[in-house]
């Protein structure tokens, strides 16, 4: 277990006091001139080491992806964009961030920045977050106010923060599409290449990057990278923030070490599953397009990127979905796919159809009104729509549905059985949309 | 995708108040010059925090302001579901977040309130104007599911019975105390501290005491 002395996030659960000077009593803005001192390529060196894997989901390593950034500044500006829309169900670790913590996305903007020779940061809160806008909002005044940031600040290197949102758009946090929004545009997602650290913002060299990923960037610098590399293992280092939902007895967001086994992690915070740890079903790892990890994996699963890929699923974003057999496992997936239905941009095709398709065969599913063939039929369709599209919105659409099917079929059958042994009149389907 | 259109009813026209055009000015300021339409959501939002409801006539005055064409916002405000494009309840619209972690916990039952006290369908508003509802997908506050949103705020860890004294609050006019209704400290475990024991806080570094709900902002 983490100790508390290596967290990171000293307020995640807003005991304390969220501004400038809670915030440095806690450690934050320690040291920052001496961290710009070291230069562009040290920071970039020293976060490559330090292994962090950026925090939204796809665990590319933050380090590699700031030295894609031009080396030299040429006529076009470098840009900062913080990926705040936090929407994948189960993730709600940036919102304690930004609420409880936002002097350590601040700093974090700066470091991150300076090392890609951006004057400019712009962060994308999703719509919803409010409250949470609001709170960074007062973090960014504070920062100007005591010229933390700004024309002319301490740090000697010129720095805007712009903290903007958007309304309700999940595929706005695939960072294309965030770019797109952030223009000003319909949220969906450019082709690639040209990669955003080539034309990015405005056209200009960007790179997005997730709120956790930032908010860290300053303790890895003040500490080291030895000190963030020495939790977890190889390849999955660091401390990461954990958020636990469904049947647990006390539902939390906490901050631990990679790779901690799941059955510690639940059992050590969040009370352990509901009815006991025999009572479990099975655990969604890392936000809804994560695939279903059935119980018999669970005992000894481990929460990192290698070994969730080894569970053939994912890590995501480290936000736990846990399920007890009291769950309706086929209505908890085929909520998922209607989540998906109805935030797919409408595109691509295979996506705009194929959210709506699946969503309502599985609805018929959860209620057993389907044929054997057809869950094959399903299977087959997520593999046309998988690798299809311009995004990967479509990519984490079916993959939960995948795993329904690799690990729960017996049980869609069995509804199947049911209901042809007593059939009812099927209810009228929504239409096409 | 989700289809949505402009209501049939529209007001003759829209304009900002002094005071939001003058903040209208400051947030296009923020955006480099000839990036005025990366203001467009924000624009959006203060006409519908105006308004109730974004309007055509309000559509159109963004567009002028941020020298957009009329399409090009249009599409925006169709896309983003935060959008209300027809009026929604006088003293609250009420957001159930559905989506798994929040439906594994019982947000079911929260709709089917919705549906009795409410109207049975969502985007409708109720008998006396008051209220209208709507089922949302995931808002971000998992841990604390079952939740709901109204205007700026949360509203978690419900239960039915929790959830018919907000709306009873609601409709006497009141804005209740937003965060966890079950007296849990954010997103910390009900049951206490399992982390963050061991570190000595400085003696003034607490929580400040904010308005939290009905603030402006």
């Amino acid at each position: 277990m983490l100790a508390d002395k290596d967290r990171i996030f000293r307020n995640l659960y807003g005991l304390h006091d969220p501004d400038l000077k809670g915030a440095r009593a806690r450690g934050a803005w320690d040291g920052t001139k001496a961290i710009l001192e070291k230069g562009r390529d040290a920071i970039v060196e020293e976060v490559k080491k330090s292994g962090l894997r950026g925090r939204g989901g796809a665990g590319f390593p933050t380090g590699l992806k700031w030295s894609f950034m031009p080396k030299e500044i040429g006529d076009r500006a470098h840009y900062l964009v913080v990926n705040a829309d936090e929407s994948e169900p189960g993730t709600c670790k940036d919102r304690e961030i930004m609420r409880h913590d936002p002097h350590l996305l601040v700093e974090g903007c700066l470091i991150a920045s300076f090392a890609m020779g951006a004057h400019a940061a712009f962060i994308y809160v999703r719509g919803e977050y409010i409250r949470e806008r609001e709170a960074l909002q007062r973090a960014v005044d504070e920062a100007y106010e005591a010229k933390l940031i700004g024309k002319d600040n301490v740090h000697g290197w010129d720095f805007d923060i712009v903290v903007t949102h958007g309304a309700g758009a999940y595929i706005c946090g695939e960072e294309t599409a965030l770019l797109e929004s952030l223009e000003g545009k319909k949220g969906q997602p450019r082709l690639k290449p040209p990669f955003p650290a080539n034309m990015g913002l405005y056209g200009c060299p960007t790179t997005v990057n997730n709120v956790e990923s930032i908010a860290v960037a300053p303790d890895i610098m003040r500490r080291g990278a030895a000190w963030f590399s020495s939790f977890g293992r190889p390849n999955n280092v660091g401390t990461k923030l954990f958020n636990i939902s469904g049947h647990v007895n006390a539902p939390c967001t906490v901050e631990e070490t990679m790779s901690i086994p799941f059955r510690e992690l639940i059992e050590k915070h969040a009370g352990g599953v509901r009815g006991g740890w025999d009572n479990l079903l099975a655990m969604i790892p890392g936000g809804s397009s994560c695939p279903i990890v059935p119980a018999h994996q669970c005992d000894t699963a481990i929460m990192d990127f290698d070994g969730m890929r080894e569970l053939k699923s994912s890590f995501g974003t480290a936000a736990v979905i846990v399920m007890d057999k009291s769950a309706d496992v086929v209505r908890a997936i085929t909520r998922i796919s209607y989540f998906y239905k109805h935030e797919s941009c409408g595109q691509c095709t295979p996506c705009r159809e194929g959210m709506g398709w699946m969503w309502r065969v599985l609805e018929r599913m959860s209620r057993g009104e389907a044929e054997k063939r057809e869950i094959d039929m399903l299977l087959e369709v997520t593999t046309q729509i998988e690798g299809h599209t311009i995004c990967a919105f479509a990519d984490g659409a079916v993959w939960p549905v995948q795993g329904l099917i690799r690990h729960f079929r017996p049980e869609i059958e069995r509804r199947i059985d049911e209901y042809s042994a007593n059939p009812k009149p099927a209810e009228m389907m929504q239409a096409a949309e | 995708m989700a289809a949505r259109r402009l209501a049939e009813t529209q007001p003759e026209s829209f304009a900002f108040t002094a005071e939001n055009r003058a903040w209208a000015e400051r947030e296009i300021g923020k955006f480099p010059p000839g990036r005025q339409a990366s203001a467009v959501i924000s624009l959006l939002w203060r006409a519908q925090e105006q308004e109730g409801w974004v309007t055509r006539p309000a559509i159109e005055a963004v567009a002028a302001m941020l020298d957009m064409p009329l399409i090009r916002v249009l599409e925006v405000a169709t896309f983003y579901t935060m959008f209300h494009l027809e009026p929604v309840g006088s003293k609250a619209h009420i957001q159930v977040c559905g989506t798994t972690p929040c439906m594994l916990r019982g947000a079911g039952e929260l709709t089917e309130i919705c549906k009795k006290r409410i109207h049975r369908d969502p985007h409708h508003l109720s008998a006396d104007g008051a209220f209208s509802w709507e089922e949302v997908e995931c808002l971000g506050a998992c841990v604390n599911a079952p939740m709901i949103q109204v205007s700026k705020d949360t509203y978690e860890d419900l239960t039915p019975a929790i959830f018919e004294k907000l709306l009873d609050a609601f409709a006497r006019g009141e804005t209740p105390p937003p965060g966890p209704q079950n007296g849990r400290q954010h997103s910390m475990p009900i049951t206490g501290l399992t982390s963050l024991t061991e570190i000595e806080y400085a003696a003034d570094d607490v929580a400040p005491k904010r308005p939290a709900a009905g603030a402006k902002g």
